[in-house]
């Protein structure tokens, strides 16, 4: 077996009194693509967040190549990393948001180029370079100098998948990618990640896409009331779900 | 027609030395109040209750009492306690404080009606909080900042005319001595509100040509 990359222990997380994690464990290896399904507010996306430690777990771990990201147990108290550490982390972990999140002031180009040059210290040419080679990968070499509100949903998107992919992340993490998008754009960002996944591509997907789920995830999670339900390759959630809650949701989104 | 234009000849020299004193005033201490804004922006939503309290203390001391009462203390009752500032430090000290306090609310308000995915875009990439802010957050306020921003600096240039208060001549003062000396009331006073007409109306001119620029990227 591949070695893990993300391992997850015992993970919660409470919104003052609402616990939305209520013990996550999981663990998540190099070059395998994990796909998350489940009804609205049952974790999903907050467990994704937890990963790079946008929301910060209220009890539990998460360890990112063996390290504890964000925070560590201490004395039996959570106390937060210095940021360095945890900025570190984050620049290996690559995220793509539900509504793209692009910054709005930079061309595509730059969008792609500001991390690399900014935090990695990439030489400016260098960068440029690497930008036009994502660009190419994400089928958008002719949009480089486009500002994202000049782009579709769907360009957007693939700009932001080639901005997180610029600081050549051990892993990609997918918080509903296609959920903001018209309908006749969603193939082409399912497309682009799932050459991804061809590639290698260490990936956790949050997603309503039940296709992609099936013909690319090699595991797929069932999460439901802040737990995962059920989980195994998708030939058999899809084909025999064991757990009823899974059953009951599939028999919804699946029609 | 002949006095009319003897009176002007006379008051223009009059107003535009007093002008000069205005705008010196107003452009440092716009400087200075942007810079004191700014930093007291950032400390108020940096959510470090060290940082937090004094700008908030700051903002409120600030835009809670009369601009007038902040000059005649800083210039009467600071050298009371040992603080003696001159008069025209005395004037930019106060004006400086006085529209950081006002300008720190606007910059707050702009920062934070930047959505909050960009900030965490930002972070996921691995970019610090001071570099996201800088980099990322900040360039975004400029369009938003810039019609508050000309309204607050319209109100400093015209705020300015209080100096005179702590022994300053800047425009008003230059203008009311001329009136009192002359009793040329309507000329000078016109001449005068031109004046500051023209200082007003070219910061509006300037906002709206910087912000069609802005506006290129759509």
């Amino acid at each position: 077996m591949a070695e893990p990359i993300i391992v997850i222990e015992g993970l919660k997380k409470s919104f003052g009194k609402l616990e939305v994690l209520k013990g996550i464990d999981l663990t998540i290896r190099k070059g395998e693509v994990v796909v998350v399904i489940g009804p609205s507010g049952s974790g999903k996306s907050t467990l994704l967040r937890c990963i790079n430690f946008l929301e910060q777990p209220t009890a539990g771990r998460v360890l990112f190549h063996g390290e504890e990201v964000g925070q560590r147990l201490v004395g039996g108290r959570l106390v937060p990393l210095p940021e360095k550490v945890l900025d570190q982390q984050r620049a290996r972990m690559g995220m793509v948001f539900q509504r793209f999140n692009l910054f709005p002031h930079m061309t595509a180009l730059e969008n792609v180029i500001e991390a690399p040059v900014q935090v990695r210290r990439m030489p400016r040419a260098e960068a440029e370079e690497l930008g036009l080679r994502l660009h190419r990968r994400v089928g958008l070499a002719d949009k480089a100098s486009q500002y994202p509100n000049f782009l579709s949903g769907g360009q957007q998107q693939r700009v932001a998948i080639a901005r997180a992919l610029a600081m050549e992340p051990d892993v990609m993490l997918f918080d509903e990618p296609t959920s903001a998008l018209d309908p006749e754009l969603v193939g082409e960002v399912l497309q682009v990640m799932q050459d991804l996944a061809n590639d290698g591509m260490t990936m956790v997907v949050v997603t309503h896409e039940m296709g992609f789920a099936r013909e690319v995830g090699d595991r797929v999670l069932f999460m439901d009331g802040g737990l995962i339900v059920e989980e195994g390759p998708p030939e058999q959630i899809f084909s025999e779900p064991r757990h009823p809650r899974t059953r009951e949701f599939l028999s919804k989104v699946l029609h | 027609m002949d006095r009319f234009v003897e009176h002007t000849i006379n008051i223009l020299p009059v107003l535009l030395e007093g002008l000069g004193v205005t705008l010196k005033l107003t452009v440092i201490s716009a400087f200075f109040g942007t810079l004191l804004g700014l930093l007291a922006a950032l400390a108020r939503i940096s959510r470090k209750p060290f940082l937090t309290g004094p700008a908030s203390v700051y903002v409120n001391l600030f835009r809670g009492t009369p601009l007038l009462l902040q000059l005649l203390f800083i210039y009467n009752a600071l050298p009371q306690v040992g603080i003696k500032i001159p008069a025209f430090e005395s004037a930019v000290l106060g004006y400086s404080l006085n529209s950081g306090a006002y300008i720190a609310e606007i910059i707050r308000a702009a920062i934070q009606s930047i959505d909050r995915g960009q900030m965490e875009a930002a972070r996921s990439l691995g970019m610090s909080y001071g570099l996201a802010m800088r980099r990322v957050i900040l360039p975004q306020t400029y369009r938003r900042l810039l019609p508050p921003m000309v309204n607050e600096m319209s109100a400093l240039t015209k705020d300015t005319s209080l100096a005179s208060v702590i022994s300053i001549l800047e425009l008003m003062k230059y203008s009311s001595q001329f009136v009192s000396r002359t009793n040329l009331a309507w000329q000078t006073y016109v001449w005068t509100a031109a004046f500051y007409l023209v200082v007003t109306m070219s910061l509006s001119a300037l906002a709206s040509r910087l912000e069609k620029k802005l506006e290129a990227r759509g």
